[in-house]
């Protein structure tokens, strides 16, 4: 692993390999900053849930670290490097809160996840077997096989979704942004979604998930961050006290966080709960 | 030999509008993608005025229309990127902006009056020269290499310009390119189309596309199909029936587009009756073991649901009748 300039600065260098380091960050839109003074912290592996109620700011924290919003204070980092820099191309995942995909010409679920294997593609040449492979490999790990040929507009909105993370697989990133990946997403695909990021998190994958609701990732999610107001109101383990005292007071948000930490948000099928339950929460 | 052949003009007019048929669908393909199909309109007019400056200075219309063309193609994905004009307003700039100041050039030129631009606007036959033939050969071969190479990332930025920038492609530069390959496309497709029509040559055959196929490589691949084929079929029937190529060329691309379209639309309305979808069926998505039972029926699996027999298909389900 190469030394960066910052691990040398920090004294964390003994902590595991640092994914996102905000110090300072605001972010926002045309000098307007809608996230204020964010120190964000998070190593390789874990699971974050970003919470926080709409208009919180969460999203436009998460569009910060993509380059998407402008960081207007602060500093930010990226696995080790400059948000947007060339070096980190291909190495960040993106599922953009989204209901559907396509445009106007339709475009199968394989011709969509295959731009999301672009950032590692060199501009000249032919795509490489490994690159074909890879695309395989992310639909295959969203269990969107069978629909691999299908335009992608036929699908129901909770396969188009899969196929949006699968985009976000093809490039192998070790970091994945997800822009409430199950809202409005119908139970199975809720299944196929928490599968997906159990099996990236066995992987090494470290995320950082926007939601509202934690029901699906119950098992899975290591941290949670909530946002209110432009600014970081709490961050600790998910079923910290402090958690749910600030979700509560987020207000009539429709929030899922429930005063008995695993209550299973899952309304028509409660056999499905054990499967949720199936890792603890994680430890950090 | 067939007579049509044997006229020099002819043969340099099937050659363009094979060149035009190719290039025009393929840069088409990512503007209906990007829902800008009528920038192509405004930067016909914007070539305009380009072909009444090089009248007026007596230069070869073909560079000065792709100067001006080109410029007004960067201005306008320049001005779009900033995001602080709207694009429908620039877009009118541009637009009346050409127009206005091809007819004026072109009635301060000498030998000029308004006349001398109806075959630019509306394309004819008779006027591709051979060295228009040569320069109109290089710059479609320019195009379509180009579109080839970048097929990939003009796809992933027309599809989804957020994602795109997200993961690192190079946006702007990018819609600079495709700005400029459709700039080129017009004024090659100027003499055989031109200026006014081009832009349907661009987005009628990729409606057609749209209309019948399910992924973008065949809906590119038919879309070229369609644009060499009424492009040939144009000029030569402009030939015989001595109409001007261009609108000869974009009714047949309207009529298959029409004819497509109801043929669909009758397909469609036969479908439906024949495959009643299931209304509202997010929810639950069948599987073995999903608690409903499975009935096989032919060559698939019905679940019985609510008291039918509902059948997945292409990411709904279909009412097979009553259980």
């Amino acid at each position: 692993m190469p030394v960066t300039e910052h691990q040398r600065v920090d004294p964390s260098g003994t902590s595991p390999e640092v994914v996102v380091r905000l110090s300072g960050v605001s972010v926002g839109y045309d000098e307007r900053a809608v996230v204020r003074d964010v120190d964000l912290t998070v190593a390789k592996g874990e699971v974050v849930a970003v919470l926080g109620a709409n208009g919180s700011g969460k999203t436009t924290l998460m569009r910060g670290l993509l380059g998407l919003a402008t960081v207007l204070a602060g500093e930010a980092e990226v696995l080790g490097d400059a948000i947007g820099s060339r070096r980190t191309r291909g190495r960040v995942g993106y599922v953009p809160q989204r209901q559907t995909v396509g445009g106007t010409i339709p475009s199968t679920v394989r011709e969509v996840v295959a731009s999301g294997r672009l950032p590692r593609r060199p501009l000249l040449g032919r795509r490489r077997a490994a690159d074909r492979e890879a695309v395989q490999r992310a639909i295959t790990a969203v269990d969107l096989e069978p629909w691999a040929d299908t335009d992608i507009a036929q699908l129901s909105g909770g396969q188009q979704r899969r196929a949006l993370i699968a985009r976000a697989l093809a490039s192998e990133p070790e970091v994945m942004i997800m822009d409430e990946p199950t809202a409005g997403v119908d139970l199975a695909s809720q299944n196929a979604l928490a599968a997906t990021i159990r099996r990236l998190v066995e992987r090494g994958v470290t995320l950082l998930v926007v939601t509202h609701e934690i029901g699906p990732l119950e098992g899975v999610v290591t941290r949670a961050v909530v946002v209110r107001d432009g600014r970081i109101a709490h961050d600790g383990p998910l079923h910290h006290e402090g958690t749910h005292a600030h979700l509560r007071s987020g207000g009539d948000v429709g929030m899922d966080v429930h005063d008995d930490a695993h209550h299973v948000h899952d309304p028509l099928d409660p056999e499905q709960a054990p499967g949720w339950l199936e890792h603890p929460i994680g430890e950090r | 030999m067939l007579e049509i052949l044997q006229y020099d003009f002819m043969r340099h007019a099937l050659l363009a509008s094979l060149l035009v048929g190719l290039a025009a669908p393929v840069v088409g393909i990512f503007l209906v993608q990007r829902r800008l199909a009528l920038i192509g309109d405004g930067m016909g007019h914007v070539a305009l005025a380009g072909v009444a400056l090089g009248i007026l200075t007596d230069q070869q219309p073909v560079w000065t229309a792709l100067l001006a063309a080109v410029v007004g193609a960067i201005a306008i994905e320049l001005v779009r990127a900033r995001g602080r004009t709207s694009g429908d307003i620039a877009l009118a700039v541009l637009f009346y902006g050409g127009i206005a100041g091809g007819v004026v050039l072109i009635s301060l030129s000498p030998s000029g009056t308004p006349a001398n631009l109806n075959a630019y606007l509306f394309g004819a036959i008779t006027t591709t020269s051979t060295t228009d033939l040569v320069t109109f050969a290089a710059l479609a071969g320019a195009v379509l290499v180009t579109a080839a190479v970048l097929a990939p990332r003009l796809f992933a930025v027309s599809n989804d310009p957020e994602y795109a920038r997200a993961v690192g492609l190079p946006v702007l530069p990018l819609n600079l390119t495709l700005a400029v390959l459709t700039a080129v496309t017009v004024v090659v497709s100027m003499r055989i189309v031109g200026l006014l029509l081009i832009s349907a040559l661009m987005i009628l055959p990729n409606a057609i596309s749209q209309l019948v196929c399910h992924s973008f490589r065949t809906s590119l691949l038919l879309a070229v199909a369609t644009g060499v084929v009424v492009s040939v079929a144009g000029v030569t029937t402009s030939f015989y029936a001595s109409t001007p190529s261009g609108g000869t060329i974009v009714l047949f691309a309207v009529g298959v587009f029409v004819v497509v379209a109801l043929v669909v639309a009758a397909r469609d309305a036969l479908a439906r009756r024949r495959h009643a979808q299931v209304e509202g069926h997010a929810e639950h998505e069948h599987h073995p073991g999903c608690g409903h039972p499975a009935v096989v029926h032919d060559d698939h699996v019905d679940y019985l649901h609510g008291g039918h027999r509902h059948a997945q298909h292409a990411g709904h389900y279909d009412e097979h009748g009553p259980a």
